[in-house]
This record gives C-alpha cells, sequence and structure tokens, in this order.
C-alpha cells in the first residue's frame, strides 16, 4: 500500500460522559473506496463528523497527507480537501438548489468539479436548479449534497448514510454515479446500511460494533458470516 | 390636510426607524442574537460623528466616510473578541454581555461628551424643505427616508444575490453544516456584525442631524428598532421598512392627536401588530 492518506490513531470520541469511539485504528490510501458498516449506534456517524472536523479531536488522532489535524475545525479540514456528505442531506433551506451546489465551492480548492459538470452528472438538478432545495424529494436533495461536496473538488469525500431513506431505483441512480465521482482519483468512505451495496463499490470495508472496528478486510475476503457475526455481535 | 401632513411626516420618520431596526433585524437574522446595545450603539456612532466634524471640520455626510469603517471595525472586534463566545445553544449570555455592553458604552460616552445634550451640524440642509401639493416635507426626512430605501435595498442585494449573502443564509440555517463548506462562522458573524454597525453608523448621523442626543437615549431607539422589526416581521428587511414606517406613522398621528400621546401611539400600534398576528405583518415566507 502506498503512504496513506487518511491515518486514525487511538482515535476516541465523546458526547459528554458517554464514548462513542474508543481508540480506534485505521487507515486508508489514496484513490482507495472503503465501506463502513456498522448497525445504529455504532458509531459511524461519529466517525464521519470526527474527521471533518466537526468534534473536536485530539491533534494526532487524525493525520491527513501527513498532516496532524484532528484539532482542527471543520471549516480548515474542509479547506484540506475532505468533504461531508452528511446524513440526512442537510441542505441549506434558505438557499436554492444551485445557491447550496455554489456554496460547496466556496472552499475555493481548483479541480474538475464545477456547476457544469455536477449538471452534468445529476442533469435533473439542472432543471430543478432555481426551486428551493426543500421542495425536492428525498433523492433528489441527495444528489444535491453530493454535488454539494464534489464543488468543494476534495481528495477525500465521506458519505454518511448514503441510500438512507430513499427510493430503490434513486440507490441505484446513485450507486451507479458514484464510479464517476472516484474515477476521478477521489477516495471515498462511505458508510451505509445496505452491506451489499456497499461491499460492490468498496476494496475495503471496516464494520464497527460499539465504536470498535469489529472486523476488517479486503472485500473479497471478508465472508457473509463474517460480517454477520461483526454486525451483530453474535456468531451466526 | 393636517392629517395626511401627519401621515406624511409620520412615514419620513419611518425611514429612520427602519434604519434602527435594520442592523439588529440582520443580526437576529444571522446568528439568532439579540443585541440590546444596539441603540447605545447607534448613539456611539452619532457621538463618533460629532467628533469628527468638531476635529475635521467636516460635513456630518461626510464623517460617514470615516465612521461608517470605523464602526463596521468596532462591530468586527466585538463580534470575534466578545460576543462570538456568548453565542450558543442558551439565548441568555448574549442578552446580559450586550446588556452590560450598554451600560459600558453609556457611561464611557457620559465621561467622555457629559450628559448635555449635542447636535450634528447638518446646515441649510436642516431647514430646506420642498413643497409637495401642500404638504412641506423637509429635505432630511425626505433625505433619510431615501437612504433607508437605499440601505434596505442594499442589504437585501447582498443577502440574496452575492456570495457573503449566501453564507450569511448559510450559517443561519446550519452553523455545523456551513462550517463543512468552508466557511469560518466566527469570521462570517464578525462580517455580519460589521456591516450591521455600518449601517448603525448611517442611522447615528442622520439621527444626530434630526435632533438632539445625549448618551442616555439608546434605549429608547432600541426599543423603536425592535418595534420596527416586530411590527415587521422577523427576518424580512422590507418588512422592517415598512414596519419602521407603520411605527412612525403611529407616532405622528398619536402626537396630532395630543402632544404628550406620541410615544405611547407608537407602542400601542405596535402591541395591537404583536397580538393580532404574533409573526409580524409580513414573516419570512420559507420557501
Amino acid at each position: 500500500m502506498s503512504d496513506p492518506m487518511l491515518t486514525l490513531t487511538a482515535l476516541d470520541a465523546h458526547y459528554g460522559d458517554f464514548q462513542a469511539l474508543y481508540g480506534l485504528d485505521l487507515s486508508i490510501a489514496a484513490g482507495e473506496v472503503v465501506a463502513i458498516i456498522g448497525a445504529n449506534g455504532a458509531g459511524k456517524t461519529t466517525l464521519m463528523r470526527s474527521i471533518s472536523g466537526l468534534l473536536s479531536n485530539r491533534p494526532d488522532a487524525i493525520s491527513y497527507q501527513g498532516q496532524d489535524i484532528g484539532a482542527l475545525r471543520a471549516d480548515q479540514v474542509a479547506k484540506l480537501g475532505i468533504a461531508l456528505v452528511p446524513e440526512g442531506r442537510q441542505l441549506f433551506p434558505s438557499l436554492s438548489v444551485e445557491e447550496n451546489l455554489m456554496i460547496g465551492g466556496k472552499v475555493g480548492r481548483p479541480g474538475p468539479w464545477s456547476l457544469r459538470k455536477v449538471y452534468d452528472l445529476f442533469p435533473i438538478l439542472e432543471e430543478r436548479k432555481a426551486q428551493a432545495s426543500t421542495s425536492l424529494s428525498g433523492g433528489q436533495q441527495q444528489m444535491v449534497a453530493i454535488g454539494r461536496a464534489l464543488m468543494a473538488n476534495p481528495e477525500l469525500i465521506l458519505f454518511d448514510e448514503i441510500s438512507l431513506g430513499l427510493a430503490p431505483v434513486i440507490i441505484r441512480q446513485i450507486y451507479d454515479a458514484l464510479p464517476g465521482i472516484v474515477s476521478d482519483g477521489m477516495t471515498a468512505m462511505i458508510v451505509e446500511q445496505d452491506i451489499t451495496k456497499a461491499l460492490s463499490v468498496s476494496s475495503r470495508v471496516f464494520c464497527l460494533m460499539e465504536g470498535r472496528i469489529a472486523l476488517q478486510g479486503r472485500t473479497e475476503d471478508v465472508t457473509h458470516a463474517q460480517i454477520t457475526a461483526a454486525y451483530f455481535g453474535v456468531d451466526a | 390636510m393636517d392629517w395626511i401632513n401627519a401621515l406624511v411626516q409620520g412615514m419620513l420618520l419611518g425611514g429612520l426607524y427602519a434604519l434602527f431596526a435594520a442592523g439588529l433585524s440582520l443580526i437576529f437574522g444571522v446568528m439568532r442574537l439579540v443585541n440590546i446595545a444596539h441603540g447605545d450603539l447607534i448613539i456611539l456612532a452619532a457621538y463618533l460623528g460629532l467628533s469628527t466634524t468638531v476635529l475635521l471640520g467636516l460635513h456630518p455626510f461626510l464623517a460617514l466616510l470615516i465612521v461608517m469603517p470605523l464602526m463596521a471595525g468596532i462591530g468586527y472586534v466585538l463580534q470575534r473578541g466578545i460576543l462570538n463566545q456568548t453565542l450558543g445553544p442558551d439565548i441568555l449570555p448574549p442578552l446580559l454581555v450586550t446588556f452590560g455592553l450598554s451600560v459600558i458604552i453609556q457611561n464611557a460616552l457620559l465621561e467622555t461628551y457629559t450628559a448635555d445634550p449635542r447636535k450634528l451640524p447638518g446646515g441649510v440642509i436642516e431647514t430646506a424643505s420642498v413643497d409637495v401639493g401642500g404638504i412641506t416635507m423637509g429635505v432630511l426626512p425626505l433625505l433619510t427616508f431615501a437612504i433607508a430605501i437605499a440601505v434596505i435595498a442594499g442589504l437585501q442585494f447582498i443577502f440574496y444575490r452575492t456570495s457573503l449573502g449566501r453564507g450569511f443564509r448559510a450559517v443561519s440555517d446550519n452553523q455545523d453544516i456551513a462550517q463543512l463548506m468552508g466557511l469560518n462562522k466566527a469570521h462570517v458573524f464578525g462580517v455580519a456584525m460589521a456591516l450591521a454597525l455600518a449601517v448603525v453608523a448611517v442611522a447615528g448621523i442622520l439621527l444626530g442631524m434630526r435632533t438632539s442626543f445625549d448618551p442616555a437615549i439608546g434605549g429608547g431607539r432600541l426599543i423603536f428598532g425592535f418595534e420596527a422589526v416586530i411590527i415587521g416581521g422577523l427576518g424580512n428587511l422590507w418588512g422592517t421598512l415598512a414596519g419602521g414606517i407603520i411605527l412612525g406613522v403611529a407616532q405622528t398621528l398619536g402626537a396630532k392627536i395630543d402632544p404628550g400621546f406620541q410615544l405611547l401611539a407608537g407602542h400601542i400600534a405596535f402591541l395591537v401588530v404583536l397580538a393580532v398576528r404574533p409573526n409580524g405583518l409580513f414573516p419570512r415566507v420559507e420557501h
């Protein structure tokens, strides 16, 4: 494996007295697509929030391209090239579809992604560009959320619950678009409830359980039984 | 004719109230901060205008070239140095801190400028008037009204047509997600306060040319600003102008009935709107 793009070293996360992550160690190489799976409450979203800077940490708990970023603010992390597609889309209701996309580009990083390229990826968004973002269907909102993250021209993109609550046809559209996104050399972490979907696009998988990594391996090496055991904490 | 005259004068007065209110509305809209010191900041701007006109011999309108950037700078430093630390899920700390700030500004002005009423020398513009259809309108109130419209149109443009405004709206919608877009909310809030206090500078100078002021009158201007914002509807800048006009008209019509009735009539108009339309007359419509 080449030099890791992202390395987590003994990453803990707390919400007040509650500890959500326990000493996570993990590393990802540039260009990899990894899937993060696990039951509700396993710590997947907390992991995304930690990496993106929404939860503050020890500086050296997260290293990105050789730089300690654990203690940086989310806006500083974004400028380094890490973008998050948050759980539940979280579009800005006061902004139109196009404004939501444009604010994603506010980070000001150079790169291939532009409004034009996002509209080419999701043509429906161009038709709806002047509409309020909240007037779109859930699937279209997810497209805006993905487009908004891409507009930042990230090198590492984090998808939190990419298909949660979406219709199967929409999920297929989004998964069809993924290879085009990551083929630009982008590194991706995909948090997903749908294990089959997650494994279909990723080269490695990490399964979290109660804030710890219960299973990790190359996608082709892990067995269904192992995943079931790690996911539910029982032997299948 | 007297009544129409009172109505027109009230509308023009409303322009000044809209200027008091615009900064308040902007700050509340962007960061949910209720700035109790807003009125005192208006008076501070009037005094800074006074010092500038006295020291440099400038007309108050030219003094704006100095007072506006100065107030904007004070706003940015104040926000980043103090007010950002008070913002959070609890709404009480910003209220207490801006209340304290209000007391500090009043006393600092009292120490520096004494309690004597002062006025900005507007020159001929103060007494100049135009006659339209039998109604005499002062040039200064007319100009104030035009400036109020221009300021609100400008703020509206910034809010809805510029990258800065998108940042304001995004941070207002969801601070965490806005941070993910590379927006440092501490800086965005600082810029919003700078913009609000630039508007406060305009309001303070126009107030100082229209009427005499002393360090203690900030509280009253705060109330007028609040009333205009709430009558117009929270988060709607044009509504704030309408709110200012309604308040101004209520006051001048009240004064027409009985001179002692002026302020009370404004407060009654405010209470009636609050009772009938608690969200104001023109609340912001969420898309």
